[in-house]
């Protein structure tokens, strides 16, 4: 009844042959989810303006069994050259979306569990709420569980996801899980690195206890090839934080999805961002901000800067229920557009329903500034030099509110190491 | 199907006696038969003594619209709508009104007494049949507010030796149809979208406006002075044309609550501005809302853009919406010519169960063009109002500006104020901003205004109206004063 | 009627985050008609509780006590009923009112505080006039009329935006909340000559202050000193002296002494 046939019109149809294949009750209400809303196209509100054709024609296959040790390793040597302290922290590695043992190095103070050991699919992410999170329960291979007890200060972790692409389509659909006990704190990196055409597909479930605070940064280096679409959500309880911010610089199509929802009183939240893209990337970050209780703070800034024929997209939605007296919501989009043929669309939306509240939001979309690039040329700096001063700038305003100092400094090498030397325009 | 065959029987009638019975007969002949089907359409067509094209016209529409779907993006809910179940044509007057004041809504009475409005209009406005004799009046034409035919017909006068066209679009089909072919449905092609395709098949009248180059309408041009503007229905077409060089003011609307039998208005408004032109259009709508538990109340989806076809010219929505159960209403600019400039001014209030969706688009199409937009949000009650706004700058615009405000008020813990702009840049060279806000009446203002001695409701019409200051600023003069006030009316019995 | 304004054992208490806080612990104080009286006091203390209890602010939960002024209870009067009956408080912070016009909103403060105590209303002719001179004697530009209520003024421009409020509305009980705070010595001056010539048999006045300058210019009947959500003292004008010499630390403590 459910049966995804390979003759579908839609990306769907790409996966019929392992979709077909599932088991389990949940993989099944997710496959039914999907046969009866198909993958996403622009005519959905959500992805009006991201179309899955990156998807390409092609069937995806799972990944391999086995993964070239040699490849994965010189691909983890590199991005952990990008920062030494990046090398230093603890680290859970994926290859292809199964956990690699062998690449990660796991202190015993941090509980670290594997999906494909007990797998759970969590309440938060359900099928029926996004096609996505469906074809994800549907395939979900394997996925890093990180649990924090009460109280535990657990300190930092990176989770680094690999994919190794190859001559065949192929895609990988990782679950992961991040939980903290009330008053416990933890650091995460999650680093996503590639090469060749692959397509990573991962879901994250997040609870942050009461009094908890999780700080999470999103590395997004996916290669240049590759499709990566992934949605978080997060559930932040009375007192709780969940601070996090995601650098999105990879990927021929990239999305970076994030629900977050304020679940009792005086929880905060960040969702900040910044992505910088050229050549025909496509960079989307999406949010939902629930606000479901009352005195919470909501904050987000993303910025984005597009080259070449890159196109942004930022929706953000704030949701404040009826609740959700004394909520103090803010968010802030702003774009600069470095080519006559990049574009960016954003649609920050406000959904209140509560009288007692202060939310704002802006959008601001432009070029670089004419007069301080002027300021900064009569001052003797080349333009070339002066349009990087002016990027950089833009930029590390965003970078500057990633809390995690280790995290930051990582950021901030990784844009040194991609655009420091190569100036500003092409 | 029987109203097929009366439709049928009626417009044979109508064809053997080619117009006999004229208007005349509309007295008896009071409405066509429940339904929309071809036949509906030729009997509208012949009934207005159209030309062939227009028929032609209206049949394509009809056949675009049968092939759409209702759209149902806006936040707005709302039973289904059985457009087999209405009326699409009606003569002027089908029911008989209350005979006197006395048999008025005491509710409405309140309300036009409060606006300050005299009684022999508040008569006309509740649309209360005058004794006989007095039927040589026209008995609904808001123009008489203006003491009547006298300064209608001055008013004509004037516009004539100006060269300005103003007259009801029925009779611009036959009296310039060279006009009226060559813009008609220029802006909001028929098949536009859903409700416009309804209009462009049905439309019964509205108003046709011409501003030949150079000249300056004397005078501030309004659905009131139009003598024939009675129940120009529910779905009013509206065509405003203004050559190079020229400039015109339109207002729409009554700030006083109309009687209307009507519950769905599709309406279209199309502008046209070419070089150097500028149109400034102000709609003050209070169409019913329905009570308090959102029973009754119009339906208003209406479709209104404009094009600054010339460079430099100009085109300014200002709206100022506290009526219908529903409002799903996008007052647009295409801004083509170089330089040419898309203003939108908006203030919405919902109160008790209404639903508000309104907002505008500004697409950027020529180099410099210039936009801005301000909204002002007010829910109440157990309301819904939310703006919707799309700023699109094409490959081509560079230079373009945009400059947005949303400003949002809640009023009570029960209602729902939303913002959805939509932002889309394709060129570097343009630069757009957006801010939007949300909040309550603040405790300390209106205790402030208490302590100095005003009461709550005053305070909170006060507030509200500095609120919306922004925008109620760019209303003429004698608009804003009755805006103000019906603000305030609106909001009654929302706080306290 | 005994007295003008007769406060006694008035008890209020405000929710704070949940959190109930007792600020007013009985509080005795009258003042008769003519007089000016003075309630001084540290930070924390109660005043500008006092003063918005007075006012009605719904912040505040009365527990106990009551208010008599000119005989009614005026804790049972809504705030505007209140303005009406000749209260006026003269705002430590006063709010903005973004887009209300200045002399807008005096005038239908003017107008609806005529209306409830039986005068006729002000055209708006005669209220400009009288605004005018007004605003002229308080050394206010002109243009101030013009702008949006609060919005933009400077910290002296709000406080003789009160005062001239104060003038208009023609109050028989005026407070003013810390109306010093904030003024330079020439502002100060001007702020006080306004308020000495509302001075009548008619006019009594609860000033609220930190500092003795103010009193130099109004020089008050009666001086209390406030604590702990009580006046602890009251003297005559030479009270405030010795306070603004010694500081509030001896008199707490013979209080608590006492």
């Amino acid at each position: 009844m459910n049966a995804i046939s390979t003759t579908m019109p839609g990306p769907l149809a790409l996966f019929a042959d392992r979709l077909n294949g599932v088991a389990g009750a949940e993989r099944h209400a997710a496959l039914g989810a999907l046969a009866r809303t198909g993958l996403p196209s622009r005519r959905t509100e959500a992805w009006k303006y991201t179309a899955l054709r990156a998807l390409g024609t092609a069937s995806f296959a799972a990944p391999a069994a086995g993964y070239d040790t040699a490849r994965a390793q010189a691909l983890l040597d590199h991005v952990l050259a990008t920062h030494e302290s990046l090398a230093t922290l603890a680290r859970v590695v994926l290859v292809n979306g199964t956990h690699a043992p062998e690449l990660s190095h796991v202190p015993d103070t941090l509980q670290v569990g594997f999906f494909n050991q007990s797998p759970t699919f969590g309440v938060q992410a359900a099928p029926d709420r996004d096609p996505l999170v469906a074809l994800n329960t549907a395939l979900a291979e394997d996925g890093v569980m990180l649990s924090v007890a009460a109280g535990v200060k657990a300190g930092q972790v990176a989770v680094i996801s690999l994919g190794l692409g190859g001559e065949q389509a192929m895609s990988y659909h990782p679950r992961h899980a991040i939980s903290l006990g009330a008053g416990a704190s933890l650091s995460v990196l999650s680093v996503h690195a590639g090469e060749g055409a692959y397509f990573h597909n991962p879901v994250t479930d997040i609870h942050v206890g009461e009094s908890a605070e999780l700080r999470h940064v999103t590395l997004q280096l996916e290669g240049v090839e590759a499709v990566s679409l992934g949605t978080v959500y997060a559930d932040i309880a009375g007192h709780g934080v969940y601070d996090s911010f995601a650098l999105g610089l990879g990927g021929a199509l990239a999305r970076h999805e994030v629900h977050a929802r304020l679940a009792a009183p005086h929880a905060l939240v960040h969702v900040n961002g910044a992505q910088r893209l050229g050549g025909r990337q496509v960079g989307d970050m999406t949010s939902v901000i629930t606000h479901a209780a009352s005195d919470c703070v909501s904050r987000q800034t993303v910025r984005n800067v597009l080259d070449g024929h890159a196109r942004g997209v930022f929706q953000g939605k704030v949701l404040v229920e009826r609740v959700a007296q004394k909520t103090d919501g803010y968010q802030m989009n702003q774009a600069l557009l470095l080519s006559p043929d990049a574009e960016i669309d954003a649609k920050p939306e406000l959904e209140i329903y509560a009288d007692d509240v202060k939310c704002s939001h802006g959008a601001t979309v432009g070029a670089l500034d004419d007069d301080q690039l002027f300021y900064l040329r009569s001052r003797g700096v080349p333009e070339i030099q002066a349009r990087q001063i002016l990027i950089d700038a833009f930029l590390d305003e965003a970078l500057a509110l990633v809390t995690d100092e280790t995290a930051q400094d990582i950021c901030r090498a990784i844009m040194t190491e991609r655009f420091g030397q190569k100036g500003g325009q092409a | 199907m029987p109203a097929v065959t009366e439709t049928r029987e009626a417009v044979e009638k109508l064809g053997q006696s080619t117009y006999k019975w004229g208007f005349e007969t509309e007295i008896e002949m009071d409405m066509a038969p429940k339904g929309l089907n071809e036949d509906i359409i030729r009997l509208i067509s012949t009934r207005k003594e159209e030309p062939e094209w227009m028929l032609e016209w209206r049949l394509a529409a009809f056949a675009t619209w049968q092939a759409m779907r209702e759209p149902t993006w806006a936040k707005v809910s709302y039973p289904p709508i059985d457009y087999q179940d209405l009326h699409y044509y009606a003569a002027p007057r089908r029911k008989p009104g209350p005979k006197s004041l006395e048999e008025v809504d005491p509710e409405l009475l309140r309300t036009y007494e409060k606006l300050g409005i005299p009684l022999h209009e508040q008569a006309l406005l509740a649309g209360v049949e005058l004794p006989e004799g007095e039927t040589a009046r026209p008995p609904v034409a808001v123009d008489a507010v203006f003491d009547s035919v006298s300064v209608a017909t001055t008013f004509r006068k004037t516009l004539e030796e100006a060269g300005v066209i103003f007259c009801p679009i029925s009779e611009a089909v036959k009296d310039h149809p060279e006009l009226v072919r060559k813009y008609l449905g220029s802006v909001v092609p028929a098949g536009d979208n859903f409700f416009a395709a309804l209009n462009s098949a049905v439309f019964t009248d509205g108003s046709f406006v011409y501003v030949p180059k150079g000249v300056r309408c004397p005078m501030e041009l309004s659905t009131y002075f139009r003598i024939n503007a009675r129940n120009t229905g529910q779905f009013e077409r509206t065509l405003i044309v203004v050559e190079e060089g020229a400039s015109v003011s339109y207002l729409e609307g009554c700030t006083a609550p109309m009687r209307d039998e009507n519950q769905l208005h599709a309406a279209v408004v199309e502008l046209v501005a070419m070089d150097d032109a500028s149109i400034k259009y102000s709609t003050v709508q209070n169409w019913y809302p329905g009570d308090e538990e959102g029973r009754g109340g119009i339906y208003n989806f209406v479709t209104k853009r404009g094009a600054c076809r010339g460079a430099r010219s100009k085109i300014s929505w200002t709206q100022v919406e506290t009526g219908s159960a529903i409002t799903w209403k996008y007052p647009s600019c295409i801004l083509q010519g170089e330089g040419s400039v898309g203003e939108f001014y908006s203030v919405a209030v919902t109160n008790n169960c209404q639903q508000a969706d309104t907002g505008t688009k500004m697409i950027h199409i020529g180099r410099n063009t210039r936009s801005t937009i301000i909204a002002k949000t007010i829910s109440a009650g157990r309301s819904d109002s939310t703006y919707r706004g799309l700023v699109r700058v094409q490959p081509k615009a560079s230079g373009a500006r945009n400059f947005t405000q949303c400003d949002s008020l809640l009023i009570g813990d029960q209602c729902g104020a939303h913002t959805v702009p939509y932002i889309e840049s394709r060129n570097m060279a343009a630069r757009i901003e957006h801010e939007a806000t949300t909040s309550k009446i603040s405790e300390d203002q209106l205790f402030y205004c208490r302590q100095r001695g005003l009461s709550e409701e005053d305070a909170v019409g006060l507030i509200v109206n500095g609120f919306c200051r922004d925008v109620l600023k760019e209303l003429p003069m004698e608009f804003a004063v009755e805006a103000q006030k019906l603000l305030q009316i609106s909001l009654e019995g929302s706080v306290g | 009627m005994s007295q003008f304004l007769e406060i006694s054992g008035l008890k209020a208490r405000i929710d704070a985050d949940g959190q109930e806080k007792q600020i007013l612990r009985g509080v005795d104080l009258s003042i008769p008609p003519g007089e000016v009286h003075a309630i001084m006091g540290p930070n924390g203390c109660g005043k500008s509780t006092l003063s918005y209890v007075l006012a009605g602010r719904e912040d505040y939960e009365v527990t106990a006590g009551s208010v008599l002024f000119k005989g009614q209870d005026l804790l049972a009067m809504e705030p505007e009923e209140r303005a009406a009956a000749g209260l006026f408080l003269a705002f430590q912070a006063p709010v903005e009112l973004p887009g209300v016009n200045n002399a807008n909103f005096l005038r239908t403060a003017v107008n609806a505080v005529r209306r409830a105590r039986g005068q006729d209303e002000l055209d708006a002719v005669a209220f400009l006039k009288l605004a005018r001179t007004a605003a002229k004697e308080l050394s206010m530009a002109p243009d101030m009329l013009k702008r949006n209520v609060n919005v933009g003024f400077s910290g002296g421009e709000k406080k003789r935006n009160e005062v001239l409020q104060m003038t208009m509305l023609e109050p028989s009980f005026a407070i003013l909340d810390e109306t010093d705070s904030g003024l330079d010595v020439d502002a100060l001056r001007i702020v006080a000559e306004g308020v000495n010539r509302l001075r009548s048999p008619q006019f009594s006045a609860l000033v609220i202050t930190h500092h003795q300058k103010l009193l130099d210019y109004l020089v008050p009947d009666r001086i209390h000193v406030m604590a702990q959500g009580r006046i602890i003292l009251s003297g005559g004008p030479e009270l405030a002296r010795e306070i603004d010499r010694e500081g509030y630390t001896k008199f707490l403590a013979e209080a608590e002494a006492a």
